[in-house]
């Protein structure tokens, strides 16, 4: 029986020495058979088992995970949530996504620490403000919460930004979504894990998947390094991983994998309580709860399977944030990581059935797949509870490349890839 | 800085090049007669192989298209070969 967490019980344990924690979640051998077995422990395979159970009653589900709870991509992001996109498909998705957030800390009984400390994006001309314009109408319309700030509103919420006239991208004004944050990447696996695992869902590490098993056309299972597991339907959540799964299951997928990098510095004093994003840099950086300058850009250009970064990539990425804050020049950097991702040619996931019957896709969040982890594994898990598309998810499907009906937020919300 | 061999120019830096696209891709033909499923993978689907791969990339300094093949996961470069001459 999982017990609660709350003040009282930290407060009781550290008067004990902290002797009386129990682990989070058990690590049983896989069974035999389950109703679902969803391959890929970090954040959307987790809260997929979560919400089987929550929203539809099924807990004989097993979570496979190659190596560690939340050790891709889950614990490699720089843990950004927003919903500022342009599609009215998107912000439904992405705006879900971080509702879902807003509630999750109490519906876990696990602080994901969520810090809605707003997410804003500079624009550096007045071409820029008219798309900045654009978007915010966009946002609004759409129905999620989003501003217009002018200069001064920009300079207000960030004032150690580059505010020299000489500046290579001055600051004309920008985008501000308040509602958007950021939160504690690994507590939002362990939460989803240890919210599922007491509700009887197994959690397999290291187990990886080698094969499919497919009876009369559809999916009926898998073969692991821990042998045969088979299961009723089949989810499939492994960002960076998913063209490997799916060569296994004998398809191909629209997908390319690339690295994408972030770095952060030394921890300093609180100076800056946002997320600033510069459209002319793609840089984008927040400071932690730990006082580190946490910073990030664009992909690597080259494709790679590769959990590390380039040099050119990481030397664009610094030099944006020195255009950016010049005073972050004193900083010493002290950590430089990668984690694998994959790009969709719309730059929008993919949530819907497979080519192959009885195997269901999450994959393809690119750049934004910790973002979407609730709204990832909500949709999944009523795909594979109702074998039907939820609303939100049926934009989604795999089939909008043959249709020619592409949400692309490459274009639209100028991500930069 | 990796650097990656232009069968023209020879070895330069990696950010002098950019990423075409798998080898051995063919556009289907007739146009006019292809199905949309045919067309859509050709224009989307990838094998986005881990480990070794065949790939076009041009070294735009120089406008030398050319086909690679090297490692996903190591970077490490096999060898570059001309397109000059050869048909798809």
């Amino acid at each position: 029986m999982t017990r609660r967490y709350s003040a009282f019980g930290l407060f009781r344990e550290g008067l004990r020495g902290h002797t009386g924690w129990q682990p989070a979640w058990r690590s049983p051998k896989p069974k035999p058979r389950y109703d679902a077995v969803i391959i890929g422990g970090g954040g959307h395979g987790l809260a997929t088992a979560y919400y089987l159970n929550k929203n539809h009653g099924i807990s004989n589900v097993a979570v496979i995970e190659k190596g560690w709870l939340g050790g891709g991509n889950t614990g490699r992001n720089t843990t950004t949530i927003r919903s500022n996109y342009f599609y009215p498909e998107s912000v439904a998705l992405y705006d879900f996504s971080l509702k879902l957030y807003e509630g999750l800390s109490r519906e876990l009984n696990y602080n994901i620490m969520l810090s809605q400390r707003g997410v804003v994006t500079v624009a550096h001309s007045d071409a820029e403000m008219e798309i900045a314009a654009r978007i915010v109408n966009a946002m609004q319309l759409n129905g999620t919460d989003a501003e217009l700030l002018g200069r001064e509103g920009v300079l207000e919420k960030a004032p150690l930004l580059n505010s020299s006239d000489r500046a290579r991208y001055p600051i004309f004004g920008g985008s501000w979504q308040g509602r958007a944050g950021v939160a504690r990447h690994d507590a939002v696996a362990w939460g989803y894990a240890r919210a599922a695992d007491a509700a009887g869902v197994d959690i397999i590490q290291n187990c990886e998947v080698t094969g499919f098993i497919v009876e009369n056309g559809r999916c009926a299972g898998v073969e692991t390094t821990q042998g045969a597991i088979r299961g009723d339907n089949i989810g499939l959540a492994v960002a960076g991983h998913s063209s490997v799964l799916a060569a296994k299951a004998g398809f191909e997928l629209p997908i390319r994998s690339y690295s994408l990098q972030a770095m952060v510095s030394e921890p300093v004093k609180p100076c800056l309580d946002t997320v600033v994003l510069y459209l002319g840099t793609a840089t984008y950086l927040f400071q932690s709860d730990k006082g580190e300058i946490v910073v990030g850009g664009g992909l690597d250009r080259v494709p790679s399977y590769a959990q590390r970064g380039n040099p050119p990539m990481q030397q664009h990425i610094i030099s944006g944030m020195l255009e950016m804050f010049p005073s972050f020049g004193q900083l010493k950097m002290l950590r430089q990581w990668a984690g694998v991702v994959d790009v969709v040619p719309d730059s929008s996931p993919i949530i819907g059935p497979s080519p192959l019957p009885g195997l269901y896709l999450n994959c393809g969040w690119g750049t934004g797949g910790f973002k979407s982890i609730p709204a990832g594994g909500w949709l999944l898990a009523n795909l594979i509870a109702n074998g039907t598309h939820h609303e939100i998810s049926r934009p989604f499907d795999l089939d909008r490349f043959a249709r020619g009906r592409l949400v692309d937020e490459a274009a639209g919300s100028g991500i930069a890839h | 800085m990796q650097l990656f061999p232009c069968p023209f120019c020879g070895p330069r830096d990696e950010t002098e090049f950019h990423f075409g696209g798998e080898a051995g891709k063919v556009r289907p033909e007739p146009a006019a007669e292809i199905a949309a499923e045919r067309w859509s993978k050709f224009l989307y689907t990838n094998a986005n192989p881990k480990g070794a791969t065949r790939e076009i990339w041009v070294h735009l300094t120089c406008g030398e298209f050319f086909l690679m093949e090297r490692d996903t996961v190591t970077h490490a470069v096999k060898g570059s070969h001309s397109l000059v001459g050869e048909k798809p």
